[in-house]
């Protein structure tokens, strides 16, 4: 009997290797849980049909003594990365039909060099929209800890298939959190790379100088596995970086920034702090050293990213004309078929995006908005890099409140953006960052998850994963 | 902003749009540029415009050659075209 609740990929692939169970009844059992209870969470918007003929196929390499670092085991992708031949819809109907021509980079990596079974796609918020799976013109994905909640969102279906049991990890995308506020909200470890680490070819784009696919796993081991399968340069991604880009020289001497300034930020809830100083005292335990550190334009980071998201959103969905694939929606002529195709195909929240990015790209705005977002993206970047000169690491929550309900938030889109202010720093300068699970909070007799924000500098991967370890007591 | 500047810019963007929906887009756009007014501050303070630095961007170049074969990826692109003849994506008479 295969116990998916306490399997790691670690230990999975280790009883894989010495034979306890089958990559196919590994896959099964993931079948099974997925049958049993996502008709309840809304996890997936498909489970591929051939999933246990993948597990049939890495089985027979695992018996022909093949050794691969996912050989055989199940994972579960966002619903905007491209599987050759399936359904990419990245949560919208403009893309209901639309079937991939060819394999995303990180999946090609994932199947034909680490040996993955690709089992199905997860729910997201449409276009990767939002921070609560609200925006998925699929239905909501619930969060298997409370489902009276969101599981958070952009990633909402990667976070809770894992979160559910079904999987033992999952990928999602992290634009301006879409992986760590969803792992935070389900008590998972949700990591975004340093920008370029991860190609975005066959990533369906949001924003194309913020998007980063990263891992949603159980542990921190797990999450380094995850990374290390699907980093790396593409030709087919110019913005790809190589493990020697940025310099590793600098030692890690256990020191951690916290901005406290920007953590005292206003709707931070009063439990969330506690459970946040309670994470630092944890660490100073471990024998860390804790630093308050002044980061003072960080906390323009979300007006920032609220600038320059939906301008790269006007820009890269201005693809989507009912022409080339896609909906198509017939109007009276060439021009209005693209109105009705792009009024029919985009939800609410995609259509607020592109006019509100449209609004600051138009001549008269441009300056004002996009070329002071640029330049205070530039300021943000120097100041946080010069603050990794004295520390290895900043520290803070991962959100300022626990997983919220269903509707409590989509009547008011800023404080639904809101939801995203400690993990959107990261987007702006690029670095890479973790959330880890720190406990749980109380609210209406329920307990949940919250986590606590680990960035490094850039291509200090490393770091992130070495701290989180210790944080969670993982050898 | 009002609701006939966001028509407005729903048609650039070649969205239609109801009225109903301007108007809401028009309430929250206030909020959200509100919010986000604050980076001027940020980067009209002395140390953003020192900060003329390149951003962190590198060409990546390789030589214009070995293209794949005339024709191999066709079928598979055009079926996912909502219509196509002869090879072609269909589109209706612009002229």
């Amino acid at each position: 009997m295969i116990d998916l609740t306490t399997l790691t990929i670690r230990s999975a692939r280790e009883a894989l290797k010495r034979g306890e169970f089958t990559s196919v009844e590994l896959t099964q059992a993931c079948l099974d849980a997925i049958k049993e209870r996502d008709g309840e969470i809304h996890a997936f918007l498909e489970v591929f049909d051939d999933a246990l003929l993948q597990a049939q196929m890495a089985d027979k390499q695992i018996k022909a003594g093949k050794d691969l670092p996912l050989l055989g085991i199940p994972l579960v992708l966002k619903d905007n990365m491209l599987v050759n031949g399936h359904v990419a819809s990245a949560g919208s109907k403009i893309l209901e039909n639309y079937r991939a021509t060819y394999d995303s980079t990180a999946v090609r990596k994932l199947q034909e060099e680490c040996g993955a079974v690709i089992l199905g796609r997860a729910n997201c918020d449409e276009f990767a929209m939002g921070s609560s799976g609200e925006n998925s013109a699929y239905g909501p994905t619930k969060n298997p800890l409370d489902t009276s909640r969101v599981p958070g969102g952009s990633s909402s279906g990667s976070a809770a298939s894992v979160a559910a049991n079904f999987v033992l990890g999952s990928f999602g995308s992290d634009t301006g959190g879409s992986i760590r506020q969803p792992a935070a909200f389900t008590g998972l470890v949700g990591m975004k790379p340093t920008y370029g680490r991860v190609s975005r070819s066959g990533l369906i784009a949001m924003a194309s100088s913020l998007d980063q696919i990263g891992p949603f796993t159980k542990t921190v081991a797990d999450a380094e596995i995850l990374y290390n399968a699907v980093k790396g340069t593409d030709p087919l991604d110019s913005t790809t970086i190589s493990d020697a880009t940025y310099p590793k020289d600098k030692e890690f001497k256990k020191a951690i920034g916290i901005p406290r300034a920007f953590v005292d930020s206003e709707g931070v809830e009063p439990d969330v702090k506690q459970n946040f100083e309670a994470a630092v005292e944890k660490f100073k335990a471990l024998g860390y050293e804790i630093k308050d550190i002044e980061l003072p334009h960080m906390p323009y980071s979300l007006a920032v990213y609220y600038i320059l998201m939906p301008a790269e959103v006007s820009s890269n969905l201005a693809r989507f004309d009912g022409v080339k694939y896609g909906l198509h929606a017939d109007g009276a002529n060439g021009i209005d078929d693209y109105f009705k195709t792009r009024a029919q195909g985009f939800g609410a929240e995609v259509r607020r995006r592109i006019i509100l990015g449209t609004y600051v790209l138009s001549s008269g705005y441009h300056d004002a908005y996009y070329g002071s977002a640029v330049a205070a993206k530039r300021l943000i970047t120097r100041e946080m890099r010069e603050a990794f000169k004295d520390v290895d690491l900043i520290l803070t929550p991962t959100t300022p409140t626990p997983a919220f309900k269903f509707g409590e938030k989509t009547a008011d889109p800023l404080s639904m953006y809101l939801a995203d202010i400690f993990t959107v720093p990261a987007n702006i300068t690029g670095a890479p960052s973790m959330s880890v699970p720190s406990g749980t909070v109380e609210r209406e007799g329920k307990q949940l998850p919250l986590g606590i924000l680990l960035t490094a500098d850039l291509g200090r991967e490393d770091n992130l994963f070495t701290a989180g370890k210790e944080f969670l007591g993982e050898k | 902003m009002n609701k006939d500047e966001v028509l407005k810019l729903a048609k650039l963007a070649r969205i239609d749009m109801q009225d109903a929906e301007a108007e809401k887009l028009s309430t929250e756009f206030e909020a959200i540029l509100g919010y986000v007014a604050d980076v001027k501050a940020a980067s009209a303070s002395n140390d953003a415009s020192a900060s003329q630095e390149r951003p962190e961007l590198r060409n990546i170049m390789r030589e214009d050659a070995e293209p794949h074969e005339t024709g191999i990826f066709t079928d598979k692109i055009l079926a996912e075209a909502p219509a196509s003849k002869d090879g072609y994506v269909v589109v209706k008479k612009i002229l």
